[in-house]
């Protein structure tokens, strides 16, 4: 099945805005050194990970390596007890809550999918589009053409068109995660944090799923974490291993599939 | 509109409230007092007083039932709503009080009180009267809530506090130096806009601003939950941590509902205070506050029409019991309340439902935008 991804994006290589994300530099996420304990116990331990503008980038790691709170931290979700986040060059996301980060345009798609069980398709994906968000204009807002086409877009690249109406609740677990996708590519985010999104798919929604993401690639930047190795070799360019809160390698996927600390990490942890 | 078709009971209670509201006047101005379709001024009132509840429970609804905060100090909004008409109506008796004093209310003149406080000025003008009926307890909501929802208190902790806040509203109106009558409160109305409060043709006319107004509130309510407003809202209701990563400032939302909801129950105090003569501290007791979540709940909580059945009932039911057993009352809305969350947990709106449509869900917006 070909997949047609038409998530426009005005690609404005001028001079960047005042608040726009200003990526002339280079990468589009710097995180340095970077911590965050619970309890004593340190979850990311002086972590420094850099995202390039339009990569796809593959995050592995054992259980609690700290993939997840890595995504809490890059979101407004957890605070850090040192180090510096930014977006672009010029975005300090430490000041900023979270939904100011999501409009700024980070968006993500959590672990554990959630999607609103009592509202529809149709209406999750609506509350994701990338719109007024304040109160008031929520109240008067009315889809246009165009954005009720863009829905109709999206529904049909998750596969869920003959669902529309139907409440989220009651989709299979596979289908929450694609909801949950689409509720992603409906905010039109700069930047795509995706937390194992293939956990409950059937093989077939596997191979899709890894089509769809490397569609998106280079218009968008994306964080994958994934356990699942055969699909992150089937859309890694670039792996970087997690492990106790640090990154213990980067490479391609070969390179850090054959780096003997990994193998250690992995059969010893 | 679509929502009538959607849901029949919709169209149903809204018949009924119509019915009520122009048949019951309608009737007074045409039969003399000795007809039998004539109905008595205190039967005129005591069904203004249940619209005013169905008023207050609607209102309740909105802010519990779609954004989930279980309010309960939301009598305090209907109590502000009251005194602000209580206010205008002291100032319309003027030299008629027992002390003749034109300007100060008896009990200021009572109190030894030379002038007027403060913030008395402008009640005698019933526009900026009805104003303060919505800004005052608009405000208090506005601040309350901004403090609380930024803060992100949420669940047993705010309906605590909500709680106290009523709570102390009573402590404070208790007070004869609030300037607000202490315990006696405000009452001896003698008209409204220059018409006898006490004649029959106010009561009708009473009735029936109560059951418009009714009308388009719950119009205006099932417009704000069919709007994406309340879809976000319902959202905030189920995950509210959720929302805030699709860029939604979910306090502001849960602070406008809280707020409109606020307004409304300050409208069915205003609306409230002339049908029964009086506005005094007991309003602000807790125990009202409760007693709304209980409406609420036996009738169906997020249906907003389960908020009006439930009002009407539960209070006609206290009608009923405490003139039979005035000591069983409470026992009865306890057992009530306890029935209701163990058996019924949708209401009576979800009984009806269960019998006529085995699949219908709570999540009643019916109708899909394209
Ligand atoms: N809120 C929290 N309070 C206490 N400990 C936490 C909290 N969040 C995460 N942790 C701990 O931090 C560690 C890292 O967790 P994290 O969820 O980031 O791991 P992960 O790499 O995403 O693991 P998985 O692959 O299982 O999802 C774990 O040991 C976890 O128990
Ligand atoms: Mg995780």
């Amino acid at each position: 099945m070909m997949i047609t991804a038409n998530i426009t994006q005005e690609s404005g290589a001028s001079l960047p805005l005042d608040g726009e994300v200003d990526t002339r530099h280079g990468p589009i996420l710097y995180l340095e050194d970077v911590s965050v304990s619970f309890d004593g116990f340190r979850a990311l331990n002086h972590l420094s990970l850099y995202i390039d503008d339009g990569e796809l980038r593959c995050l592995i790691g054992p259980n609690g390596a700290g993939k997840t709170t890595l995504m809490d931290v890059i979101t407004g979700k957890t605070r850090p007890d040192t180090g510096e986040v930014f977006f672009g060059q010029t975005i300090d996301l430490l000041k900023m809550d979270e939904p100011a980060i999501a409009q700024a345009g980070i968006c993500r798609k959590f672990q554990k999918p959630s999607v609103f069980d009592a509202l529809t398709v149709f209406e999750n994906l609506e509350l994701a589009l990338k719109t007024d968000k304040r109160t008031w204009p929520t109240l008067f807002s009315k889809l246009n053409g165009e954005q009720c086409e863009r829905i109709q877009e999206v529904m049909l690249l998750i596969g869920l068109a003959g669902l529309k109406n139907q409440l989220a609740g009651i989709l299979s677990h596979g289908q929450k995660q694609w909801l949950e996708i689409g509720m992603l590519l409906m905010q039109e985010p700069k930047v795509m944090l995706v937390d194992e999104p293939i956990a409950g798919m059937t093989h077939q929604e596997v191979e899709r799923t890894a089509e769809l993401l490397l569609s998106l690639q280079g218009r968008h930047s994306i964080v994958v974490v994934e356990h699942d190795m055969e699909f992150v070799r089937s859309i890694a360019r670039k792996v970087t291993v997690l492990h106790e809160g640090s990154v213990l390698t980067e490479g391609s996927m070969d390179e850090v599939q054959n780096d003997p600390r990994v193998i250690q990490v992995y059969l010893g942890g | 509109m679509n929502f009538l078709k959607q849901d029949k009971t919709y169209a149903s209670v809204l018949m009924a409230l119509a019915a009520v509201t122009l048949i019951i006047p309608f009737c007074n101005l045409i039969t003399s007092a000795d007809s039998p379709l004539h109905f008595s001024a205190y039967s005129v009132s005591l069904i203004g007083k249940y619209l005013c509840f169905a008023l207050l429970g609607l209102s309740l609804d909105m802010v519990w039932g779609y954004a989930g905060i279980l309010v309960l100090g939301q009598g305090a909004f209907f109590a502000l709503g009251g005194y602000a008409m209580g206010m205008y109506l002291m100032r319309q008796i003027g030299t008629r009080g027992v002390y003749g004093n034109p300007e100060l209310p008896d009990f200021m003149v009572f109190l030894n009180w030379s002038e007027l406080p403060w913030y008395w000025y402008g009640f005698e003008n019933f526009g900026f009267a009805m104003l303060m009926v919505f800004l005052a307890p608009g405000i208090l909501a506005f601040v309350f809530g901004w403090l609380a929802f930024r803060s992100r208190v949420t669940g047993v902790y705010l309906s605590i506090i909500t709680q106290a806040l009523t709570y102390a509203l009573l402590l404070a109106f208790f007070r004869n130096e609030m300037g607000f009558g202490g315990n006696n409160g405000l009452t001896d109305f003698k008209d409204i806009l220059g018409f006898n409060i006490q004649s029959e043709a106010v009561r009708s006319m009473m009735l029936l601003l109560t059951g418009s107004s009714l009308i388009g509130a719950l119009l205006l309510c099932r417009w704000i939950v069919g709007s994406k407003l309340g879809r976000v809202v319902t959202a905030i209701r189920d995950q509210e941590s959720r929302v805030r990563f699709l860029g939604y400032r979910v306090e502001l939302f849960k602070l406008w509902v809280f707020v409109f909801a606020a307004m409304l129950a300050g409208l069915a105090g205003a609306l409230y205070v002339p049908q029964v003569g009086i506005i005094n501290p007991s309003e602000f007791s807790p125990l009202n506050s409760l007693e709304i979540v209980i409406w609420v709940a036996v009738g169906g909580r997020g249906t907003l029409y389960g908020a009006i059945i439930g009002a009407v009932l539960v209070n006609y039911a206290k009608t009923v019991l405490t003139g039979l057993m005035p000591d069983a009352w409470l026992f009865c809305l306890g057992g009530a309340f306890i029935l209701v969350t163990l058996l019924l947990p949708d209401g009576i709106v979800g009984l009806l439902h269960r019998r006529i449509k085995p699949n219908l869900t709570l999540n009643a917006s019916g109708e899909q935008p394209a």
